[in-house]
């Protein structure tokens, strides 16, 4: 009888200590993270009017039925895809030829790792600054490619390339951080399997296409993910870069920087730009599922 | 079959002189620029060696932008608050989640690894609302609080933890030592290099923020760097050389944290990634 009490005090103590322990994260979970998720579906369905103290009144689903009206949601939806179809398998492939030739054993590895690593580490603030100084009509880009012989383009100010311009630079900035996912995963893969097709006469090039692609599939496909994420959710470039318009001709308007110009630029549009937020992370969470699911499915061959 | 081999060589090193050359071109065009004066500036040739090495643009933002310091102090606070907080409270619920038992333990947990993939953006709007009734958009609690844990560390120390040996605990715990004494006396201490790891990432998120502090800051002089220097734009549109110079001293730390901690990177990338 004893025995039992002081156990199930024991086990009080202990769940008592696992709260404290747990507080902050509980706290912050609860009001910032799983409260915000419930008030977004509510706001979402609702108008929303902030004068003063905000009132709401229920619209039902017009909010996500207007997206379908909405020339500028179907641009920015546009461009997002785009964005995402072009540099997701790019800046995949780059990291993973970086990171094979990085790991082939070659003289100076560490200090082209440290070089490669620099965009990584850099704010897409100033990134952004440093690419809008050097796209600018008389930069450095024009320069190089008059120098080349190649056509040079009004980067920031014509419609059809500015948000090319975006993904050259994103491109250039978000590869090595996947190169250095791939590098971790690469010295995994056991030098037997190397050896062997040696032994069976393969070159290089072979050995990167049927041992090095196949057994990186799992990292690949963690890549796809966080590059899908990643693009999706583009905003601080399209927004420095246009200086928060999405333009020019709403070129560079993305999906978050709809979202951001619909709930804190304009009034009484807020309730909207829920609705194309809870849209967005569907389709991000879809697509992540999707991605899951057909890396599971590869990996059973 | 030698000569083979070593065209191969070449090709590779090639490929990685390439690309080291693509990589630093823009940082070094941004740091020549930022010792550039104006004439140079605007004059539109490619030297990435000034004519005229100058100090002066530093100078002017530090001293004519009575608000860069601030900015730059704004940018320290909240990195500094929030990587602490993010430190303590991480591992306290790593630790729970992995050693301790109580109910409710494991749906914590479901909760904590479904939130890593729920994308900002549902939340930016309710959580601007949210620090609006608290009255703290404009304030360094609203940037740091919402932010003060994080889903991937704190699953991060689980994993730590578990593997941790139970023996050092409970011959602590022999002592007499409490729960939390244990924790932050034994515990801690021995989980420095995944704290490391954790703060140097942490810091840059907070460092390098450009979207919640568009949202929750408004008065320039709460501004943190990102925010401060995209209005430093819009004011001096076509004073590129001083642009550069503030994008350089917003770099700098970054660069230097990088330079202490080099290994910790490359050991917290391979840590969320990977697996």
């Amino acid at each position: 009888m004893k025995k039992k009490r002081t156990y199930s005090k024991r086990s009080l103590r202990e769940a008592s200590q696992g709260y404290s322990f747990m507080a902050p994260t509980i706290f912050v979970l609860a009001l910032f993270i799983i409260g915000p998720i419930l008030y977004a579906f509510f706001l979402s369905f609702h108008k929303v009017q902030l004068l003063g103290t905000a009132t709401y009144e229920f619209v039902g689903l017009s909010n996500f039925t207007n997206i379908s009206d909405d020339s500028r949601a179907l641009r920015a939806l546009w461009n997002t895809f785009k964005y995402v179809i072009i540099v997701v398998p790019i800046q995949t492939l780059l990291a993973l030829i970086l990171a094979a030739t990085l790991n082939a054993g070659l003289k100076g590895q560490s200090i082209f790792r440290i070089v490669y690593f620099l965009p990584t580490l850099t704010s897409s603030a100033v990134l952004t600054l440093i690419f809008m100084w050097m796209y600018n009509q008389n930069g450095l880009v024009n320069e190089i490619l008059s120098i080349i012989g190649l056509p040079t383009y009004n980067w920031m100010g014509d419609p059809s390339v500015a948000l090319i311009a975006i993904m050259i630079m994103n491109i250039w900035a978000t590869a090595p951080f996947f190169m250095v996912i791939y590098l971790a995963a690469l010295q995994d893969i056991p030098d037997s399997l190397y050896e062997a097709a040696e032994l069976d006469g393969a070159n290089a090039f072979k050995k990167f296409i049927y041992i090095t692609v196949p057994n990186l599939r799992p990292v690949t496909s963690f890549v796809v993910i966080m590059g899908l994420i990643g693009t999706f959710q583009l905003f601080d470039q399209s927004f420095i870069f246009s200086g928060g318009s999405g333009g020019p001709d709403n070129s560079t308007l993305t999906v978050v920087l709809l979202i951001y110009q619909y709930a804190f630029k304009s009034l009484g549009t807020m309730g909207y730009a829920a609705a194309i937020a809870v849209m967005l992370s569907i389709v991000i969470l879809v697509a992540t599922l999707l991605q899951r699911k057909f890396s599971k499915e590869e990996s059973l061959y | 079959m030698k000569k083979k081999l070593s065209v191969g060589k070449a090709l590779l090193y090639g490929i990685l002189v390439l690309y080291a050359v693509i990589t630093l071109v823009p940082f070094i065009w941004a740091v020549s620029s930022s010792f550039k004066t104006l004439e140079e500036i605007v004059s539109g040739t490619i030297n990435f060696i000034p004519k005229n090495f100058t100090f002066d643009n530093y100078k002017q933002i530090f001293l004519e932008q009575e608000l860069f310091p601030r900015w730059l102090l704004n940018s320290l606070i909240i990195g500094v608050a929030g990587t602490s907080l993010n430190l303590l409270f991480n591992s306290m619920a790593g630790y729970a989640l992995a050693r301790l038992s109580f109910p409710g333990r494991k749906t914590l947990f479901i909760i904590i690894l479904a939130v890593l993939m729920i994308p900002a953006q549902v939340t930016m709007i309710p959580n601007y609302l949210i620090l609006r009734e608290l009255g703290w958009l404009n304030s360094y609690q609203g940037m740091i609080v919402p932010a003060m844990i994080n889903a991937t560390f704190i699953f991060m120390m689980r994993q730590f933890f578990i593997n941790f040996p139970k023996e050092l605990e409970e011959a602590a715990e022999m002592d007499g030592l409490s729960r939390f004494g244990t924790f932050f006396k034994i515990v801690l201490p021995l989980a420095k290099p995944a704290l490391a790891a954790q703060a140097i990432f942490v810091f840059m998120g907070f460092w390098n923020d450009f979207m919640r502090p568009l949202i929750i800051l408004s008065d320039p002089s709460m501004f943190t760097l990102p925010l401060g220097l995209n209005t430093f734009k819009g004011q001096y549109i076509s004073y590129w050389n001083y642009i550069m110079a503030a994008s350089m001293v917003f770099t700098l730390p970054v660069l230097l944290l990088y330079g202490f901690f080099n290994r910790y990177f490359i050991k917290g990338i391979s840590f969320t990634g990977g697996k």
